[in-house]
C-alpha cells in the first residue's frame, strides 16, 4: 500500500497557476450570476411583503373596491378585484386545460412524428412567445368590438395565453406515459380513444395537472390582455358574461401610477393577494408533481 | 357482418381503408376532436393576424409610410410610430446585455458546477422570478426601484458629463422611470426563460467531450470554452432570441416604470416609451385612426414576435437534435 501512497502527493488533476486561478474567477462569477438573481427577486418579495402584510385582512379582501383616489388606507378593499380574478381565471382554466389537453394528446397519440404534429408542437412553442397585450387586442377586435367588455372576454384572452402552456406541458407527460401500457390495452382489443382516455390520461394526470396550475399561476398574474377586455371597474360583477368586470392585476396596475400613499398602499396589499395566490398555484403543482414522480417510479 | 368473416389473416389486409372504416364511431370521432384542438392553435394565430390588421388597417391606409416618422401626435391627428420602434429596441437590448451573461452564468453553473441536488433549489429560485406577476414588478418598479436608482442615475450623469460618448448616452436623468429602468426590469423578466432554455441546450453536451477535455488537463474553464460552448453555441442564441421576444412585448411593467414620453433620444436614463406600453396606456381613451394606429402597433409587435420566435425556436430545436442524434 505504501507504493500507490507515494504519487497521490504530486496532484495531477489540479493545474497550477494562472490556469486555474482563471478557471476559479469563472466558478465565482457563475455563483455571482445567481446571487444577482436573488438581490431584486429577495428585494421585490420583501416590499411586497414589508408593505402589503400590514394592508391584507378579511376586511380588506371583503370590502368594496374603490378607484385609486386619496382615502387613507383602511377605506375600500379589493372584493370586487378577488371576485373577477377567480371568476376569469376559473373559466379561462375551464376553456383553456380541456383544449389544450386534447390538442397535447392529439400531438402525442395521433400525429406522433408526422408532419401536421411537428408544425402544431411547434406554433404552439411560437404561440406561448406572443405577447399577452396581443392576445388582448386579438380578443378586443374579434369579441369585444362586437359583443362588449365582459369577464368572458378576458378569459378568452387569458385562455389564449394558457393553451400553449397547457399543450406542451401535457405532451412532455404523455410522452413519459410506457408504451407498454398502451400496448398492453391494444392488445386487450381496446380502442384508440379508450386507451388514450382510460389508460395514458390517467397515468400522466397528475403532470397535466401541474402543468395546468403552473399556467393558470401564469395567467392570473395577467394585466395587459385584461385592460382591453374587461375595463376596470370598482364595483363587483357577479355575472362574468355580461358587463365590464375587474381583476387584482387592474386594479394594482391603477393603484401603482397614484400618487396617494392610501392607493399606494391598497396596490400593495393586492400585489401581496396576488402573489399569495401564484405562489400557492405553484406549490400545489410542484406538490403534485413530487407526488407524481413517486407514484410513477 | 360477413365481411369481417371473409378477411383471412394470413393474407395482409388488401384494403386499409375497410379497415379504418371498422373503426367505432367513438373512435373515429375523439380523434377529429383531438385533430380540432390541435389545429386551434394554428387557427388562433391565423385569426389574430387576420382580425387585428383589420382594426389597424385605417392607421396603415391613412399614414402609409409616414407610420415609420417620429411623430405621434394623437390631438393633431399624427401618428408616426418610430419613437415607440425605437424605444422597444432599446429596452430589449439594454435587457438583453444585462440578462444573458447572467443567465449563462447560472446555466452553466447548474449543468457544470453545483452536484445535482443542489440544482434544483437554485432553478425553484429562478424560476420564482417568473412568477412574480408582470404588474408586481411595475409597482416595485415605481415606487421603489425608480426612486431609488434616480440617485444612482445623478451621480453616474454627473460623473460622465462632457465625456465624448459616455455622456450622451448616460447623462440627464427626468426621474428614475427611464429607458434603462424598463431595461433593468425586463433584464430580471426574462433571465428564467433564457436560463432554462440555456440550461437545456447545454445538457445536451456530451459526457464524452466534457470528460475527454479534463482527460487532457483542461480546467473546468478551458473545459467549458473547448467542450461546452462549440456544442451549445448555436442553441444559446436561440434561447437569447426567445427572451429577446418576451423583451418586446412585455407590457405592463415597462408601462409603468418607462415615463411614458414618445421622444427619440440618445439618453439612457431619459424617459421613453415602447410599443406595448403605449398600446396599454393610451388605447382605453382611443377611437378612429387613433385605435387603430395602436392596433396597428399591436400587429407590428406580433409580426415582430413571431418571425423571431419561429427562428429562435427553429435553431433551439435544430441545435437540440444535432446533438441528440449524434
Amino acid at each position: 500500500m505504501a507504493v500507490t501512497a507515494e504519487p497521490v502527493k504530486a496532484d495531477l488533476r489540479e493545474p497550477a497557476g494562472w490556469r486555474r486561478t482563471k478557471s476559479r474567477i469563472a466558478t465565482a462569477l457563475m455563483v455571482l450570476s445567481f446571487v444577482v438573481v436573488i438581490i431584486p427577486l429577495g428585494f421585490v418579495l420583501y416590499t411586497v411583503i414589508a408593505k402589503g402584510a400590514s394592508v391584507v385582512g378579511w376586511s380588506f379582501w371583503t370590502s368594496g373596491t374603490i378607484p385609486p383616489n386619496v382615502l387613507p388606507l383602511g377605506t375600500g378593499g379589493m372584493g370586487a378585484a378577488i371576485l373577477g380574478t377567480l371568476e376569469i381565471t376559473a373559466l379561462a382554466t375551464v376553456m383553456a386545460v380541456p383544449l389544450g389537453v386534447l390538442g397535447a394528446v392529439y400531438i402525442n397519440e395521433y400525429g406522433g412524428k408526422g408532419a401536421l404534429a411537428s408544425v402544431v408542437r411547434f406554433m404552439a412553442d411560437v404561440m406561448t412567445g406572443v405577447p399577452s397585450i396581443v392576445m388582448g387586442l386579438f380578443i378586443f377586435s374579434i369579441w369585444v368590438v362586437h359583443f362588449g367588455f365582459s369577464g368572458l372576454a378576458g378569459a378568452f384572452a387569458l385562455g389564449c395565453l394558457m393553451l400553449p402552456i397547457v399543450i406542451r406541458s401535457s405532451e412532455e407527460m404523455l410522452k413519459l406515459v410506457p408504451n407498454s401500457l398502451r400496448e398492453g390495452s391494444y392488445a386487450l382489443g381496446a380502442t384508440k380513444a379508450r386507451v388514450t382516455l382510460t389508460v395514458v390520461l390517467p397515468a400522466a394526470i397528475g403532470g397535466i395537472v401541474s402543468g395546468a396550475l403552473l399556467a393558470v399561476a401564469r395567467a392570473a398574474g395577467e394585466t395587459a390582455p385584461l385592460l382591453f377586455c374587461i375595463l376596470t371597474v370598482f364595483t363587483p360583477n357577479y355575472n362574468p358574461f355580461h358587463g365590464p368586470d375587474t381583476a387584482l392585476p387592474l386594479q394594482i396596475f391603477s393603484n401603482a401610477s397614484s400618487p396617494f400613499v392610501g392607493a399606494q398602499g391598497r396596490g400593495w396589499g393586492a400585489a401581496l393577494t396576488l402573489i399569495a395566490i401564484a405562489f400557492i398555484l405553484m406549490i400545489a403543482a410542484r406538490l403534485i408533481t413530487a407526488r407524481f414522480v413517486r407514484y410513477s417510479r | 357482418m360477413s365481411a369481417v368473416t371473409q378477411v383471412d389473416p394470413a393474407i395482409p389486409a388488401g384494403s386499409t381503408r375497410a379497415l379504418e372504416a371498422r373503426r367505432p364511431l367513438g373512435d373515429r370521432s375523439f380523434h377529429i376532436l383531438a385533430l380540432g384542438c390541435g389545429l386551434l392553435v394554428l387557427v388562433i394565430l391565423v385569426l389574430i393576424a387576420i382580425t387585428t390588421s383589420q382594426q389597424a388597417s385605417s392607421w396603415f391606409s391613412a399614414e402609409g409610410f409616414k407610420i415609420f416618422t417620429n411623430n405621434w401626435n394623437p390631438g393633431a391627428n399624427q401618428f408616426g410610430a418610430l419613437a415607440f420602434l425605437y424605444g422597444t429596441a432599446i429596452t430589449a437590448v439594454i435587457a438583453l446585455i444585462l440578462a444573458v451573461p447572467v443567465s449563462i452564468g447560472i446555466a452553466l453553473l447548474l449543468t457544470e458546477v453545483v452536484p445535482r441536488q443542489w440544482a434544483r433549489p437554485i432553478v425553484y429560485v429562478v424560476d420564482l422570478l417568473a412568477v412574480v406577476p408582470s404588474v408586481v414588478w411595475g409597482l416595485w418598479g415605481i415606487l421603489v426601484f425608480a426612486p431609488w436608482l434616480q440617485h444612482i442615475y445623478t451621480h453616474i450623469a454627473s460623473g460622465v458629463s462632457g465625456v465624448p460618448v459616455l455622456g450622451p448616452l448616460f447623462g440627464q436623468p427626468v426621474d428614475g422611470a427611464s429607458y434603462f429602468t424598463a431595461g433593468i426590469i425586463l433584464a430580471f423578466m426574462i433571465t428564467p426563460i433564457v436560463t432554462s432554455l440555456s440550461r437545456e441546450v447545454i445538457a445536451t453536451v456530451p459526457a464524452i467531450d466534457k470528460e475527454g477535455a479534463y482527460a487532457l488537463g483542461a480546467t473546468r474553464w478551458e473545459m467549458i470554452r473547448g467542450a461546452v460552448w462549440p456544442h451549445s453555441q448555436g442553441g444559446v442564441v436561440g434561447a437569447v432570441m426567445l427572451g429577446l421576444g418576451r423583451a418586446m412585448g412585455e407590457t405592463i411593467a415597462v408601462a409603468l416604470v418607462i415615463g411614458s414620453s414618445p421622444e427619440i433620444t440618445s439618453h439612457l436614463f431619459a424617459p421613453g416609451y415602447n410599443m406595448p406600453s403605449v398600446i396599454a396606456n393610451q388605447f382605453g381613451e382611443a377611437t378612429g385612426v387613433f385605435r387603430a394606429g395602436l392596433m396597428g402597433l399591436g400587429v407590428l409587435l406580433f409580426v415582430f414576435t413571431i418571425i423571431i420566435n419561429m427562428a429562435a425556436r427553429g435553431i433551439v430545436e435544430r441545435s437540440a437534435r444535432r446533438h441528440r442524434g449524434a
